[in-house]
């Protein structure tokens, strides 16, 4: 049995994804993950053992480009689409407690 | 100060990011280049569009295999990418490239030498790849600015095991990685522009006479240089001491778990930070645009045969080989082109105790001065090799091998011609030095009669007639032959 989706983590979700939600929204949501979840419970049914965990969904492997330089975007090309700049900067609302 | 009764033992591992020197980024093609006008090495892809898609810098896998090989580590044979959220601007498609459960290099050690002459061995747990961020920009109190030329530059991790255990190791794995990443030419390592940067993780083991304890495991983040790194070792050391000793029974790992602190480069020492539950919630996924990469075996060993003799090696080589001493060895293995000019010269037929003494003296000294590598002042092996010769076979003095070193360095020419030009090699001549000593003797009487009479004055005296036999030579003749000649002449 899958974890199931209940309100609260619906909420934790949105939070980590920076969405606002309304409490329609996740009522809603609970819903229609929990179903997608049910889904993968289905799949579970399988027995995997034996079977290697799949890294990509292609057996293509080692695609590489060379080292060497392309042009880029021009500054204003870059900031076209930004809903603001400042200067040569995208200008966004303050960051504050960064940290990879 | 930590009570003596106590024993404590600092327990710290080491995260380190170093910016590869490709030339372009690790998914793009957009130069990889620091201190450009913002904004300007950037692509859809770098900016975060949508439906952008990476394709992987050969380069900077081989890069990473090469430090991974260097650092005795394991290269998987198969490796792939992982998505890691991450939310902020300087990153705009919302996770970063990374390494999650098969990362390219594991399980390898590195030899930090210590004080006493002796080496210790630092475990590395893992080496991955993963993409720098961009730079978000705080000047301005009302909003960020976002320069995303840096955003996709590839960055190597490489992560320590908790082995070190004061701030001499830490220091001393973090220098020598530095030298290192260099050596292998796989990055600039340039520490003002972000190059390389340390994360330490920091706790105390404790066990003074009624029980043991371990305080919490401390993570300092993003320390861009070696001195904020010591002293944010040296500080956490005390004040996680002074902390158990105020509360042993709360400040402890079991009760506290992991905290993160911040470095305050003005106050010098760590500050507390606060953050929210969620920041490391970083639900790691496989990356559907990236193939996988298999490592065959064929191209790691084409890549460990570009390795060649590291530092350490290097260094036992010249102690033993050279006879040089710990400091004039270490001196020469700072960077790798150094070491190949002095084992070129060598090759050549010179001295390696003569190469050293010229590198390590007018060479370091301009070196000092133009804040570069002594093999990239502009003297080559061969001109080394040979003014070495010439000194070996006194046909020139070592101060005048100075200058004709201080000119080589701006010069095609030889040692030779440049001796001759400048009038600096060494009088041979042995008629042309009696002549000299002769005006000398006839010039000054008195230092004649000092020298005659003995007793206090004499030596002094001795002094003054050979310099100014050296003088009339310009500093060409052997002194050893116009001490000789003089003693000969006052009928010593």
């Amino acid at each position: 049995m899958a974890e199931t989706i209940d309100a609260e983590k619906v909420r934790h979700i949105g939070k980590l994804a920076r969405i606002e939600l309304s409490d329609r929204e996740v009522e809603m949501f609970s819903r229609q993950l929990g179903s997608i979840l049910e889904y993968f419970d289905k799949l579970q049914e399988l027995d995997t053992s034996g079977v290697q965990p799949m890294a990509h969904p292609t057996d293509i492997r080692n695609i590489f480009g060379d080292d060497v330089p392309h042009e880029s975007l021009s500054t204003d090309e870059a900031l076209a689409n930004a809903p603001q700049r400042d200067g040569d900067f995208f200008k966004v609302p303050k960051v504050i407690g960064e940290g990879r | 100060m930590i009570d003596t009764k106590d024993s404590v033992l600092p327990v710290i591992g080491l995260e380190i990011h170093v910016e590869l020197a490709t030339e372009t980024k690790m998914f793009c093609r957009c130069r990889n280049r620091f201190g450009d006008q913002p904004n300007t090495n950037v692509c859809p892809l770098c900016i975060g569009m949508p439906g952008s898609l990476p394709v992987m810098n050969r380069k900077a896998v081989e890069y990473a295999m090469k430090v991974g090989l260097a650092l005795n580590c394991t290269v998987a044979e198969f490796t792939k990418w992982d998505r890691k959220s991450y939310y902020y601007p300087d990153l705009p498609k919302n996770y970063q490239i990374s390494q999650y459960d098969l990362p390219l290099c594991e399980h390898g050690f590195l030899d930090i030498p210590l004080k006493d002459g002796s080496t210790k061995k630092i475990r590395v747990l893992r080496a991955h790849l993963e993409e720098d961020a961009g730079k978000n920009v705080h000047d301005n109190p009302s909003h960020t600015a976002v320069d995303l030329n840096r955003a996709g530059v590839p960055l190597l991790e490489i992560v320590s095991e908790p082995d070190m255990h004061s701030v001499e190791e830490v220091m001393g794995y973090a220098r020598s990685m530095h030298r290192l990443v260099r050596w292998l030419g796989v990055s600039e390592a340039n520490m003002q522009m972000g190059h390389m940067r340390f994360e330490p993780n920091i706790n105390l083991h404790i066990s003074s006479s009624s029980r043991t304890c371990k305080t919490p495991i401390v993570e300092v983040k993003n320390l861009n240089s070696f001195r904020a790194l010591e002293r944010t070792v040296a500080y956490e050391i005390e004040r996680q001491y002074s902390q158990w000793r105020a509360d042993p029974d709360g400040y402890s790992i079991d009760k506290l778990g992991k905290q993160n602190r911040g470095y305050d480069d003005d106050l010098g020492r760590t500050v507390f930070q606060r953050e929210k539950e969620e920041a490391h919630d970083y639900r790691y996924f496989p990356e559907p645009d990236l193939a996988a990469v298999t490592v065959s075996q064929e191209w790691r060993d084409g890549i460990s045969s570009q390795i060649g003799e590291l530092p350490l090696a290097r260094r036992a080589r010249y102690m033993k080989d050279y006879a040089l001493s710990f400091k004039e060895a270490d001196a020469l293995t700072l960077d790798c082109p150094t070491g190949e000019m002095l084992d070129a010269a060598v090759a050549a037929g010179a001295k390696a105790r003569r190469c050293a003494n010229l590198l390590l003296g007018r060479g370091s000294a301009i070196a000092n001065e133009r804040r570069c590598a002594i093999a990239e002042i502009g003297v080559t092996a061969g001109q080394l090799a040979e003014l070495a010769k010439m000194l070996d076979d006194g046909q020139i003095n070592a101060t005048a091998a100075a200058k004709v070193f201080d000119e080589l360095t701006d010069s095609d020419d030889s040692p030779r011609a440049i001796a001759e030009a400048h009038c600096l090699l060494a009088v041979t001549d042995t008629g042309q030095i009696v002549a000299w000593v002769d005006e000398a003797v006839a010039a000054n009487p008195r230092a004649v009669q000092d020298v005659k009479a003995g007793g206090k004055k004499q030596a002094r005296a001795f002094g003054f007639l050979t310099g100014q036999v050296m003088q009339k030579s310009r500093g060409a003749a052997k002194p050893e032959e116009v001490q000789r000649l003089l003693r000969q002449k006052l009928g010593d």
